[in-house]
């Protein structure tokens, strides 16, 4: 009954079930047939659909993401995957110029239902060119729909739903999160694109939490607990169309806010919940807003830097005891 | 290897010259290999791309070129790094993700650079640094400053868009640069054959009215020749010229071998390693200096003797040398 299974797993068994049902969906990228890009996200796929629709490519991201979003357009479901997303900047144009505009620049008569997946990959001394997250980046384009799962069930769950959705969806994971472990069924079903949860209620804070610091955020508010501060976590899941409404009822119960991001802490996810909560919910704030980011510097190498470089756990619980 | 070629080649070198490349390419050897313990020991944290195998192309080529000529890098530049003057101390400084090292600990082993020596960056975006390389041509050439310079790029990324567009403005501007493509055969898991219709690489330069040739990568003395004569044309303003070194790597895509993630994932036939192992461009390099007489089994070990010096110096100064500090972490985002 209670089949647990690996978040990348999961991954893998959505898209073998979406294959299975809907012969317009395909799986194009670098190193589909290879576990050294893509974990075993693609397990058994090349095996049971063939090289037809499960397509291993040259080191040509501008063109595959390109002919994802052409196939989209011509009435596939493709699902492109860039195994780290700083190899996805090579595909901007695709992705921001083309798919995101075009059903608004053809006035609605045309669609594309892509998925575009970039892997977040980062640590290991990779340092710059290896490490970035982009969703705020992607976030920011109209017409771009953005989603991070975070555990196991959402990544099944949001996989589906970016596979159905009409539009092209920026599909990003953490290889960080690729082992961790829980219930997901076996049916395929949908988790919903543009609703957040909150995974743990509190009354005390509202921490806005996504991607792997959602995992992070979930533990510091375990600590919290115990030192008598009653945390209230919110994983976004989907970043755009981010759940509003879901982060306001939180500020208005909690007065307080902290926010913990993947990314970087300018012009970013952070700020951007930080503006829509003075816009929206001001008047329920009590104490200015905290954040747990990226500094605003590029990745390092150096381990003795990326110890401090990535935010953990006791990075949300400092910021939580700042602001409360 | 075509012993009679090499010969004539030879014969237009000096003997130093020879030494030289000989030094550098065991150097280049034995500094990659003395890797592969601390990878798989994990001491060495940072993803390391080893050029072993490739060593003819970066010592043939910088042997061509002046100090003051400029090279651009992938993620496995190492070899380029060594051979274009770069000090090991701190290469492996930098592998170790130290404050010495030659990016101060900021880029580990795929972002390498060396701006006294030429070595104006190596990153692991594949293709990232083509178009750059042809910028500083066109700054050189803005400049007047009859400066050549190297684009070292892989068979992989032929298969990004900027390589054609970068060549294209290349020969419209006949910007003095040298596109070397190293065709090692594998573009990480993917075969060649995988990648492109027709393992003809080199034939890319000519649509765009760029001479183009292809060479043996594991021969050092023909990687200098061709490379020399494409020098001179850079600098007699008859640029650019794209080569593409047949060549193979002996060590995995990443790290000592491709065995990655518990699985045996080389998909590289057993019998095509063995294949290239036999043509391992330093016995060969070896075999003909031994063979003509300009260097004996006893120089050699005297050289080799002298090399492990400088490796384990290079660790000594990478062990003693201090991380980054903490306090450091956003400084270098900006230049004051
Ligand atoms: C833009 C981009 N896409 C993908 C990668 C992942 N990647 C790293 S090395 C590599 C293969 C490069 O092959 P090649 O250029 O032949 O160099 P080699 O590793 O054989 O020396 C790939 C695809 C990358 N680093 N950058
Ligand atoms: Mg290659």
């Amino acid at each position: 009954m209670s089949r647990k299974l690996q978040y990348s797993l999961a991954i893998n068994e959505a898209i073998h079930q979406m294959m299975e049902v809907d012969s317009s969906v395909f799986f194009i990228g670098q190193g589909v047939k290879s576990p050294w890009y893509v974990g075993n996200t693609a397990t058994g796929l090349l095996e049971k659909f063939g090289s037809e629709r499960v397509i291993d490519t040259p080191v040509s991201e501008n063109a595959v993401t390109g002919a994802a979003v052409g196939a989209a357009i011509a009435g596939m479901r493709p699902i492109i995957v860039h195994p780290r997303m700083d190899f996805m900047l090579y595909a901007l144009d695709p992705i921001i110029n083309e798919a995101a505009n075009w059903h608004y620049m053809f006035g609605g008569k045309s669609s594309v239902p892509v998925v575009i997946w970039g892997i977040i990959n980062r640590g290991g001394e990779q340092a710059a060119q290896h490490s970035q997250a982009f969703h705020a980046l992607f976030a920011y384009v109209p017409g771009l729909k953005v989603v991070m799962p975070s555990t196991p069930y959402d990544a099944k769950g949001l996989m589906i739903a970016a596979i159905k959705d009409n539009n092209p969806v920026i599909y990003i994971d953490d290889r960080w999160l690729y082992k961790t472990e829980e219930h997901v069924p076996e049916e395929p079903y949908i988790v919903p694109i543009g609703k957040g949860v909150v995974r743990k209620h509190g009354k005390d804070i509202t921490v806005v939490s996504v991607s792997y610091m959602a995992v992070e955020a979930v533990k510091a508010a375990d600590t919290l607990k115990e030192k008598g501060i009653d945390a209230e976590v919110i994983d976004v899941r989907t970043v755009k169309p981010l759940d509003y409404a879901l982060i306001f009822e939180s500020v208005k119960k909690t007065g307080r806010l902290v926010i913990a991001d993947v990314g970087w802490k300018s012009f970013g996810f952070a700020a951007e919940i930080t503006a829509a909560v003075c816009e929206k919910a001001f008047k329920y704030l009590k104490a200015p807003v905290g954040f747990v980011t990226l500094p605003d510097a590029p990745a390092p190498a150096s381990s003795a830097l990326e110890e401090i470089y990535y935010p953990c756990s006791d990075s949300i619980i400092k910021a939580i005891e700042g602001v409360v | 290897m075509n012993f009679n070629k090499s010969l004539q080649i030879s014969r237009s070198l000096s003997k130093s010259l020879l030494i030289k490349m000989y030094w550098t390419m065991l150097k280049i050897r034995l500094c990659e290999e003395s890797l592969v313990e601390p990878i798989i020991q994990g001491e060495v944290k940072c993803p390391c791309h080893l050029c072993s195998g490739q060593e003819a192309i970066a010592v043939g080529v910088c042997a061509s070129l002046d100090e003051k000529d400029y090279i651009f890098g992938t993620h496995r530049s190492h070899g380029h790094y060594l051979a274009k003057g770069g000090g090991m101390p701190e290469l492996i400084a930098e592998i170790y993700g130290k404050q010495t090292g030659c990016s101060r600990g900021r880029g580990g082993s795929m972002h390498l650079i060396a701006p006294d020596k030429g070595v104006m960056g190596a990153v692991p975006i594949v293709g990232g640094t083509i178009s750059l390389a042809v910028g500083a041509a066109l700054a050189s050439k803005i400049r007047k400053e009859n400066r050549v310079t190297v684009s070292f790029f892989g068979d992989g990324a032929s298969g990004e868009g900027v390589l054609y567009e970068s060549l294209n403005f290349a020969s419209l501007k006949r910007l003095p640069i040298i596109f070397a493509c190293e065709n090692n055969l594998y573009s990480t898991h993917m075969p060649i054959k995988e990648c492109r219709s027709k393992n003809n690489i080199f034939e890319i330069g000519n649509s765009f009215c760029i001479p183009s040739y292809r060479v043996d990568g594991n021969d050092v003395l023909k990687v200098y020749e061709l490379t020399k004569k494409a020098v001179e044309k850079c600098k007699e303003n008859k640029g650019p010229v794209f080569i593409e070194f047949m060549t193979y790597r002996l060590r995995g895509h990443v790290g000592a071998d491709d065995n990655i993630q518990g699985n045996r994932t080389d998909i590289r036939p057993n019998d095509e390693i063995e294949e290239w192992k036999r043509k391992d461009p330093l016995k060969k390099f070896e075999k003909f200096l031994l063979e003509n007489g300009f260097l004996t089994k006893e120089n050699m070990e005297i050289i080799k003797k002298e090399i492990e010096e400088e490796v384990r110096n290079a660790y000594v100064f990478a062990q003693n040398s201090p991380y980054p500090e903490k306090s450091e972490l956003i400084n270098h985002v900006f230049k004051e």
